[in-house]
């Protein structure tokens, strides 16, 4: 077989094709319900309805969309400059050891300056993070998959190195959990009453900013054609390895505002399972966005919904939650190969 | 050459259609090929020689038509059976695995996947065998990456014959050879020919079509509009059956070469890749004056093209730009230099295929205003600098902000041209401006660059087509393994005299010995 | 010093066979795909279904081989598809290797907790036992350290020999390289690039998968869910190190184990009183970073890794 480009492609392939992706993870989603013994319909039904049901379930899917909003758009803005950058995870513990550094009384500034001050701090130290595997990248051609894979395992330990010793709260009764953030520093509800914290507004604002700076300034301009095409773009002038570290920078700093409006929106401290992958997941959540910062925002408000309708449904019905994983793995790759049917066609001869 | 008693059959093509979309690459195309001659398929750029040939050897297959080989119909889309029918196929693109020897890129695929041996001892004495009978020497056990573009196609060519090939296809064969070392493939094919083997030349050069076929089919926009006898048909019958029109060959005025603008003093560059670099290089570049460069691919050109466009820095000796000598070498550096650049690959180099044509226009310009003012795009401005461009230069397209990707490479190379020309640069680089285009194109691009040259630019042209170097250039310089002859001037030479530097004679330690 | 009593001792010789066995069989798997010319990323979650999938089939009755044999199918399926997306397809091997590494990752424990709902401990089964060699087991300090280990440690250094000899040495070595460096001289030559890359695929994921199944099946006898812990993504680097070729991948592989067995065994140790265990927990981690950094500058990859190859495309 071989597949052949369509320039102009129908508006049933566009809209077909990835519709049928959905039927088919839908599809699959029903067969391992019924695998657990569980009514398929009544399975899906508990999905939604945990994600979106009541006013309660809502929120709680918008809170865990927060996070992935920023390693969605991490993701997505490396992506772009095809910079593969798969520590998104690493980068939102450093941002959330930084919160916490920070925020537990190091600063002695009112809430106004000391809620800024800590995002920016956090958001350097994700940059700095993603900096080493980059510069190692564009300097000695050090392939980033897997440095920022095994970043992500380093990263885990020293987090666990830093709650059982200097970080540790003295308080904890031996958990090993960092002291909690002083109320000045964390991020107040939305709406009084709502358990909706600023972290989403500011994960929103982010997306629209991420998406102005792809679209409208000379940076997005350099970053798509890097990404498209790193020869052309070095052999007209862009300057590949400034424009890449650019990237880097923002890349790990938006992934590390995960880590920091978790713990100054949700948690108030710092845990080892603060994430639950969401580093991981945020790969997901890009690419069923087309790194489109603004798709961003709803593809993660998607993929919170099935993992908080997957806790529910699980208690309920019993499916284990894994099903959001599978469920997410097969949307993710039946999506990509739906949009490369939507632009090829098949030949078998 | 001689037509035997009764001439066998050894190939048959009937009907042959594919059609790529909209576009028809080949139109009911029928005809015959005998044994023991050797039969020219002319046509220029895009006319559909290589798509013929890829239906025959099975890349593609067909959308009507059929292929017999010795009177047995060939199943379409397997280049497993058209070898096993005795087809051998000597690609433009050498199909060649360079981390590999010689003898395992002939032994790959011969025989089963799965016996556990791969018969290296006999198969070397066959290659050997072989080697001798068609003159084609080359060292079995060498790395084919550490080989030279003219043994690699003797590689190519044994990879055929150790599959006892009958029906030999060359696409292109001569477009990267020396004069020499194309009299010596045509002694090959001489040689196979006696043999009783039967070749299928495509080309479009005239001048060897009519040195070594006895048949010539002429393809254009997909058809066969022609088929002569080459002994009744003469170069400029066959041009006009080519194209449809006479060439004209582009025309150069009388000028006098102004001030040096660009000099290269005993400039060394680095290895880049299997290329090598440069050698003690001196370069003169002069306002309104065409440099050609000439020699075999692989050379030094890469290196050189790299160096003027910024992209390389010298690791010894001088550049000077018009009494400037450039500290920080760069792409940009080059740009502000007011050099233009056509790089060698416009797919690759040239342009990003999904970036718009607005988006492709300011690649080189899109720091400076009015494109970006204070880290901001001015998208407006960018597409006034497109439409510009597509009109001053008939690109043919939907738009401004069409994809790049879907532009003939005609068209492409036209807003490349546009792109650097714009900027009314002192120095152009082109770098094989003028390779796979179709007629109509390659008189445009070497038009402007004419214009360009009279009207004061000094213009460094890259080729490794020895008759558009001689055409179109003021002075000539050879280079071989990085190193440049001394320059001549135009008329000063003649084409085998050039040949003769192409392959190394000349040069201090050269291939003198050889 | 105690580095050289650790250095002295049988033990630790025997640990760093046992260690490097797994890495030994996924990096094997991992070189067959890039030689190819398919970088898999679903390495990391192939080994988790390997090692789930071998432990599950032997609790639930099958014999230790198979096993094994099961836990390979259970790689060869998911390496099937990360083949048939990225190699007719020709989709994003990373984004395709990280999809299959999640799918498999989360069908194993989706898997996992439908079998055994009600456990708070996995259940043990009774995994490979040493396997004594007679006479040159008794040889001290190397006798007990490479004679005698688990049978599927001895399968893993014999497909190192083997994996050289048909990569090197047969007609099938030679179309799985040619592959890599340009796929168009495997076409050219009659045989079809798609159906080489994809068995390379499923083949080198069946044997990471195998790898995965040491885990439970010979070094651990239970199944958790971090038990993997990125060992996967070690063998990526391993095969870098090894500069794609299976002697030099095993050199690393066993390199690499003596680090992590030192550092364990360190770890027991004054030194391992003053510095925090995270610390030496991390040593694999940036061993691996340090590999590629001084392998970086040695250009031996396959040149035509992660690029896709469509017939008549050129």
């Amino acid at each position: 077989m071989r597949l052949e480009p369509i320039p102009n492609p129908t508006a049933l392939r566009r809209v077909g094709l990835p519709a049928g992706a959905l039927a088919l993870t839908v599809l699959i989603a029903s067969l391992l319900a019924l695998l657990a013994g569980a009514n398929p319909f009544a399975t899906l039904g508990l999905i939604l309805k945990g994600a979106a049901g009541s006013k309660f379930a809502l929120l709680e899917t918008l809170n865990r969309a927060t996070p992935l909003i920023f390693t969605g758009l991490a993701v997505a803005v490396a992506f772009r400059a095809r910079l593969w950058n798969i520590g998104a995870e690493a980068q939102l513990y450093g941002g959330a050891v930084v919160t916490v550094l920070l925020g537990t009384g190091a600063l002695p500034l009112p809430s106004l300056l000391l809620i800024p001050v800590i995002a920016l701090a956090a958001m350097a130290a994700g940059a700095l993070i993603l900096l080493a595997p980059v510069l190692l990248k564009t300097r000695l051609g050090v392939d980033e998959v897997v440095t920022t894979l095994l970043f992500n395992f380093i990263m885990l330990l020293f987090v666990s190195l830093l709650l059982e010793g200097p970080m540790k709260d003295p308080m904890g009764m031996g958990w090993p959990k960092s002291t909690a953030l002083e109320k000045a520093a964390r991020l107040p509800r939305i709406v009084d009453g709502l358990r909706l914290h600023w972290g989403f507004g500011l994960a929103f604002v982010s997306a629209m900013v991420v998406w102005v700076i792809q679209t409208r300034t000379t940076l997005g301009y350099e970053i798509r054609a890097v990404g498209q095409n790193a020869e052309a773009a070095r052999f007209a002038g862009i300057p590949v390895g400034r424009v890449l570290v650019k990237t880097a920078l923002l890349s790990g700093g938006l992934a590390a505002l995960a880590g920091y409006s978790e713990v100054a929106g949700l948690k108030g401290n710092l845990t080892l399972d603060l994430s639950p992958g969401f580093g991981y997941t945020g790969i997901i959540v890009a690419m069923l966005a087309l790194l489109n910062p603004l798709g961003v925002v709803v593809s993660a408000i998607f993929v919170a919904g099935i993992f908080v309708g997957a806790d529910s449904m699980s208690r309920a019905a019993g499916v284990p939650t894994y099903i959001a994983d599978i469920l997410l793995a097969t949307a993710l790759l039946t999506m990509v190969l739906a949009l490369r049917l939507t632009n090829t066609r098949i030949r078998w001869r | 050459m001689e037509q035997a008693e009764e001439a066998e059959v050894v190939l048959r093509l009937d009907g042959i259609t594919k059609r790529f979309g909209a576009l028809v690459a080949n139109d009911g195309i029928s005809f015959d090929l005998t044994k023991g001659e050797v039969i020219a398929l002319l046509g220029e750029n895009g006319a559909g020689k290589t798509t013929l040939m890829n239906i025959l050897f099975g890349h593609y297959t067909a959308d009507a038509g059929s292929v017999e080989v010795f009177g047995h119909p060939l199943p379409p889309g397997h280049p497993r059976a058209a070898l096993a029918a005795g087809v051998g196929m000597v690609h433009q693109h050498f199909t060649l695995a360079d981390n590999m020897t010689v003898l395992e890129n002939i032994l790959l695929g011969t025989g089963s996947l799965w016996t556990p041996r791969l018969g290296a001892q006999a198969a070397r004495a066959r290659v050997a065998k072989l080697s001798a009978d068609f003159g084609l020497s080359v060292h079995p056990d060498a790395k084919v990456g550490t080989l030279t573009v003219g043994e690699r196609q003797r590689v190519e060519i044994l990879k055929a014959l150790y599959r006892d090939a009958r029906i030999l296809i060359l696409d292109e064969p001569t477009a990267v050879l020396t004069p020499q070392e194309t009299t010596a493939l045509f002694e090959t094919l001489r040689k196979a020919v006696a043999l009783g083997l039967s070749v299928i030349f495509i080309s479009h050069k005239l001048g060897e079509v009519m040195a070594i076929s006895s048949r010539v089919l002429v393809l254009r926009h997909g058809r066969l509009v022609g088929e002569v006898s080459t002994s009744d048909t003469d170069r400029h019958k066959l041009a006009e059956m080519m194209v449809g029109t006479e060439i004209t060959a582009p025309k150069l005025s009388e000028r006098t070469p102004g001030p040096a603008l660009l000099t290269l003093s005993n400039v060394d560059t680095s290895r880049r890749g299997n290329a090598p670099g440069l050698a003690g290089v001196n370069l003169t570049l002069r306002a309104g004056q065409i440099t050609g460069l000439a020699g075999v691919s692989g050379n030094g050109q890469a290196a050189l093209a790299a160096l003027i466009g910024g992209l390389e820095t010298p690791v010894h000796g001088g550049m000077d730009l018009h009494g400037d000598v450039p500290a920080d070498w760069s792409p940009r550096a080059a740009l502000a230099a007011g050099i233009a650049r056509i790089p060698e690959d416009r797919h690759r180099t040239g342009t990003v295929a999904d970036f718009t044509l607005t988006e492709n226009a300011v690649l080189e310009c899109y720091a400076d205003a009015p494109y970006s003012r204070k880290g901001w795009m001015d998208w407006s401005a960018a597409e006034g600098f497109a439409k510009k461009i597509i009109e001053t230069y008939d690109v043919r397209c939907p738009g401004p902000s069409a994809r790049i990707r879907l532009l003939s490479g005609g068209n492409m190379q036209k807003l490349i041209l546009g792109r650097v020309l714009e900027a009314g640069p002192k120095i152009i680089l082109a770098n094989q401006p003028v390779r796979g285009l179709d007629i109509g194109a390659v008189t445009f691009v070497q038009n402007r660059l004419i214009k360009a040259r009279d009207a004061g630019a000094a213009v460094l042209l890259i080729s490794e087509d020895l008759d558009e170097v001689t055409a179109l250039s003021d002075v000539i310089h050879v280079i071989y393994e990085g190193r440049l002859s001394p320059a001549f001037p135009r008329g000063t030479m003649t084409p085998a005299q050039l040949g003769t530097w192409m392959a190394g004679h000349g040069f201090e330690g050269g291939a003198d010995a050889a | 010093m105690e580095i050289f009593d650790i250095l002295l001792s049988a033990s630790f010789w025997a640990a760093v066979i046992r260690i490097a066995s797994p890495l030994i069989f996924a990096t094997l798997g991992e070189l067959i795909c890039e030689r190819a010319g398919v970088l898999n990323l679903g390495i990391e979650g192939i080994m988790v279904i390997g090692a789930f999938a071998g432990w599950m089939a032997v609790y639930l009755g099958a014999g230790l081989w198979a096993g094994v044999l099961v836990a390979m199918l259970a790689g060869m399926l998911f390496g099937l598809l990360h083949a048939t997306l990225t190699v007719p397809f020709g989709l994003s091997q990373h984004v395709v290797g990280l999809g299959v590494t999640l799918l498999a990752t989360a069908t194993a424990s989706f898997a996992y907790r439908l079998s055994l709902p009600e456990v708070t401990s996995p259940p043990k089964i009774e995994p490979f036992q040493p396997w004594e060699i007679p006479i040159v087991s008794d040889i001290p300090l190397l006798g007990p350290a490479l004679f005698s280990q688990t049978a599927l440690t001895y399968l893993a250094f014999a497909l190192v020999v083997a994996v050289s000899l048909v990569l090197y040495r047969t007609p099938l070595g030679l179309a799985l390289r040619a592959a890599g460096e340009n796929p168009a001289s495997v076409e050219a030559q009659g045989l079809s690039v798609t159906a080489i890359r994809m068995g390379a695929v499923v083949v080198g994921s069946g044997l990471m998968a195998i790898g995965g199944a040491f885990l439970t099946m010979s070094a651990f006898s239970s199944f958790f869910f971090e038990m993997v812990n990125g060992r996967g993504w070690i063998c990526i680097a391993l095969v870098v190190f090894g500069a794609w070729k299976p002697g030099k991948a095993l050199l690393g592989a066993l390199l690499f184990a003596a680090f992590d067995a030192l550092q364990v065994r360190l770890q027991q140790t004054p030194m391992g009183a003053v510095v925090p265990y995270q610390v030496f927990l991390m040593v694999p981690y940036v061993l691996s970073i340090l590999a590629l950094i001084l392998m970086s500058r040695r250009a031996e990859v396959p040149a035509a890794l992660m690029i896709p190859f469509n017939k008549g495309e050129r």
